[in-house]
């Protein structure tokens, strides 16, 4: 379908299971995506939907115990990742594939000088020499916009705001020119306005440096100005994935749906919100059937006994329900002959 | 004309008078002097000098960045930080100069709902305790009386009154809100304080508290203010919307004009932040990104606290300390770049600043 050569990360029938007190979690059960070079994949899902698991898994950073990679690939440029050895992955985190996350302050040391972990990434992985990375520091903090970088970098991360570190994150992330960026809700602890300025940062770097980037989010708004794809999640499954646009306009899944009526709409006047009802499940103890079964507003009697077939609606559009093709031609889809 | 004298009408519940709240933070003593540190005292002006009326049967909005002072505010209407100056009065008592005894009674009329589902709740104490609590404080119903009343209580939020013998380690963030909002009402309050209530939950679980809210506020006749960094939230449960910036009220207006139309380029700067979940907006859309972060509410910039951010301001920004002024009938703005007679920013001529004239 579509071109190897343009495919820098392939994931096939990913599983993540942990052994808890409580019984198997299936965080991660089977999802397949890929992602393009140059690109940005959208992966949305409320809490426990497994998509912070899934990135965790294509880093193997995944604790074990309690949690294990059961199955699947991770080809990253045609190379299994989950079959290489240790230092070997390690070679890849941070040079080829760098991550931030939600929290810039539980990520950077406190007691390290914004320049010394700067300069660890890229003496450890591009083996720079002491002057020659604090020079490259210097200058990744430019790139980021921090102010005044030269007197800046040797301040310790408390001394910057949360904007800031967040930041600080980014430039770390990329000093070493990494092929794919994995954001993990990247703004979800700062002000709109800094979200603004982080979003845009993150735009402007990907197009000056062609990175790829996995963004992942609980905010649709995000995913709608930031990605090419996007693959919404559920109970750790794919619940749906298309190109952005068609998967706001015409959604092929009821939980989908469900999600892009819930958030107020600022330029319309509306009376009640539409809710999803219930709460999600407990991925510890799913019944058979659909998952999203009990809180879906056109259930029937097979979505309750029946798993439903990932059904493709378009070149690029998949959806995972037992009424997909009912649903997106409700929505006002139609699928084009390719 | 100042925001406080236009609605001083019957229909206002709470009613803010120049409020402000400092916060002492020490600084400026002998060891200071010898570090080189100063003389002055650092002071905290976490609000400062606000005067808001809310109005019976109303939700208010409270929107800013976080550290604009807005939780703060929240907290010294109930006064559970101690107000530095001013007044607050609620059906024309001023809580600020109640004693402890008499605050308590009053407590029973207003409430708070808080942010952290998981912080707010005593862990060591089953839902009924937590949500009779109250009840008990106030003398309001005891025993079985009081074990049906909370049964309703947890039925009204929409919980199972099955659910009150469990502890709260056994619910998630929503159901744990739901909690939080019986408890609020066990007292039956007519003026909630609902401080960043939705912000720590899933986005299917934000559509139930928002509509959960607004069935209250019907059937209870209730009067809420309802703070939130979440503007697209605020602009769906408010009627009026006030937003703060470092300490200062900076816009009051009604909740579809501060969107349609907003006056102050702090309040389109923000409004312009807010991602829409629909890529064609997104890619079309103008974006004011602003520079920079708030800055520090030590040592807040003279003049308008904005200038430092704003694209529009000129020199007289930094001097004069601009007021809230009715621009527009029930559209206040605090920017001395605009007046009644030249709303629109864009139209004024450069450097020039009408509002001074007004004055």
């Amino acid at each position: 379908m579509t071109q190897k050569n343009g495919t820098l990360l392939e994931v096939n029938e990913l599983r993540t299971y942990f052994n808890t007190d409580d019984g198997l979690v299936k965080a991660v059960d089977g999802i397949s995506f890929q992602l393009h070079r140059g690109e940005t994949l959208g992966i949305v899902g409320e809490s426990g939907s497994g998509k912070s698991v899934t990135n965790l898994s294509i880093l193997r950073l995944i604790p074990d115990p309690p949690g294990k990679i059961v199955s699947g690939e991770v080809l990253f440029n045609g190379e299994d990742i989950l079959l290489l050895p240790s230092d070997a992955v390690r070679k890849i985190r941070g040079r080829r594939i760098a991550m931030i996350f939600q929290d810039p302050m539980t990520s950077l040391n406190p007691f390290m000088r914004i320049s010394r972990q700067l300069m660890e990434m890229t003496e450890l992985h591009l083996g720079h020499k002491r002057a020659q990375a604090y020079e490259h520091a210097i200058r990744m903090l430019e790139t980021v916009g921090i102010p005044d970088a030269r007197m800046r970098v040797d301040d310790y991360p408390h001394e910057f705001s949360g904007g800031m570190r967040q930041r600080v994150m980014i430039a770390m992330a990329l000093s070493c020119h990494p092929e794919l960026l994995i954001a993990d809700e990247p703004t979800t602890a700062l002000d709109v306005t800094i979200q603004a300025q982080i979003l845009e940062l993150i735009k402007k770097l990907k197009q000056d440096t062609g990175t790829s980037v996995i963004l992942i989010t609980h905010d649709l708004g995000v995913v709608a100005g930031m990605t090419d794809h996007v693959i919404v999640m559920y109970a750790g499954k794919i619940f749906e994935q298309a190109r952005t646009r068609e998967l706001f306009a015409t959604p092929g899944n009821p939980y989908t749906k469900g999600l892009l009526r819930s958030v107020p709409d600022p330029t319309a006047e509306q009376g009640k919100l539409y809710q999803i009802p219930g709460l999600p499940p407990d991925v510890a103890h799913l019944k058979p059937g659909c998952p999203f079964a009990p809180r879906c507003e056109r259930v029937e009697e097979i979505c309750r006994q029946e798993f439903p077939p990932f059904v493709q609606l378009n070149a690029d559009h998949f959806s995972l329900c037992h009424f997909a093709g009912d649903v997106f031609a409700e929505s006002g889809g139609s699928s084009q002959a390719s | 004309m100042n925001a406080t004298n236009t609605e001083t009408n019957g229909s206002s519940l709470i009613s803010i008078r120049d409020l402000k709240v400092h916060f002492d933070m020490g600084g400026g003593g002998v060891f200071d002097k010898l570090l080189g540190a100063g003389s002055t005292r650092r002071v905290v002006k976490a609000v400062d000098g606000v005067s808001l009326e809310i109005l019976k049967g109303e939700t208010l909005g409270l929107v800013g960045e976080s550290g604009c002072g807005k939780s703060t505010l929240g907290r010294a209407v109930l006064r559970l930080i101690e107000p530095t100056s001013g007044q607050i009065f609620y059906r024309d008592k001023d809580l600020s100069k109640l004693n402890s005894r008499d605050l308590r009674e009053q407590r029973r009329n207003l409430q708070m709902i808080f942010q952290d589902p998981y912080a707010s709740l005593n862990p060591r104490m089953t839902i009924g305790q937590i949500v009779g609590e109250p009840l008990d404080t106030f003398g309001l119903a005891r025993g079985k009386d009081g074990e049906r009343r909370v049964q309703e209580l947890l039925e009204t939020v929409g919980l199972s009154k099955r659910f009150i013998k469990r502890y709260p380690h056994e619910f998630s963030g929503g159901q744990r809100q739901r909690i939080g909002i019986a408890r609020a009402l066990a007292v039956d309050p007519d003026f909630i304080v609902a401080d960043e209530p939705i912000s720590a939950l899933d986005v299917s679980i934000q559509a139930q508290i928002m509509n959960l809210l607004e069935r209250l506020r019907r059937e209870k006749n209730l009067t809420y203010l309802f703070i939130s960094h979440d503007l697209r939230a605020v602009r769906h449960v408010s009627d009026r919307v006030a937003v703060m910036y470092l300490g200062k009220l900076v816009e009051v207006a009604d909740a579809k004009t501060i969107y349609d139309e907003p006056l102050m380029p702090y309040t389109r700067a923000l409004i312009s932040a807010v991602p829409v979940p629909d890529p064609a907006v997104e890619a079309s859309r103008q974006r004011i990104v602003l520079e920079g972060d708030v800055p520090s509410p030590i040592n807040p910039p003279s003049g308008c606290r904005f200038h430092t951010r704003c694209p529009y301001a000129i020199d007289k920004c930094k001097e004069v300390v601009p007021e809230l002024v009715e621009i527009k009938p029930n559209h206040f703005a605090a920017c001395i770049r605009i007046s009644p007679q030249q709303p629109d920013i864009e139209t004024v001529a450069p450097n020039d600043a009408p509002g001074l004239r007004a004055l």
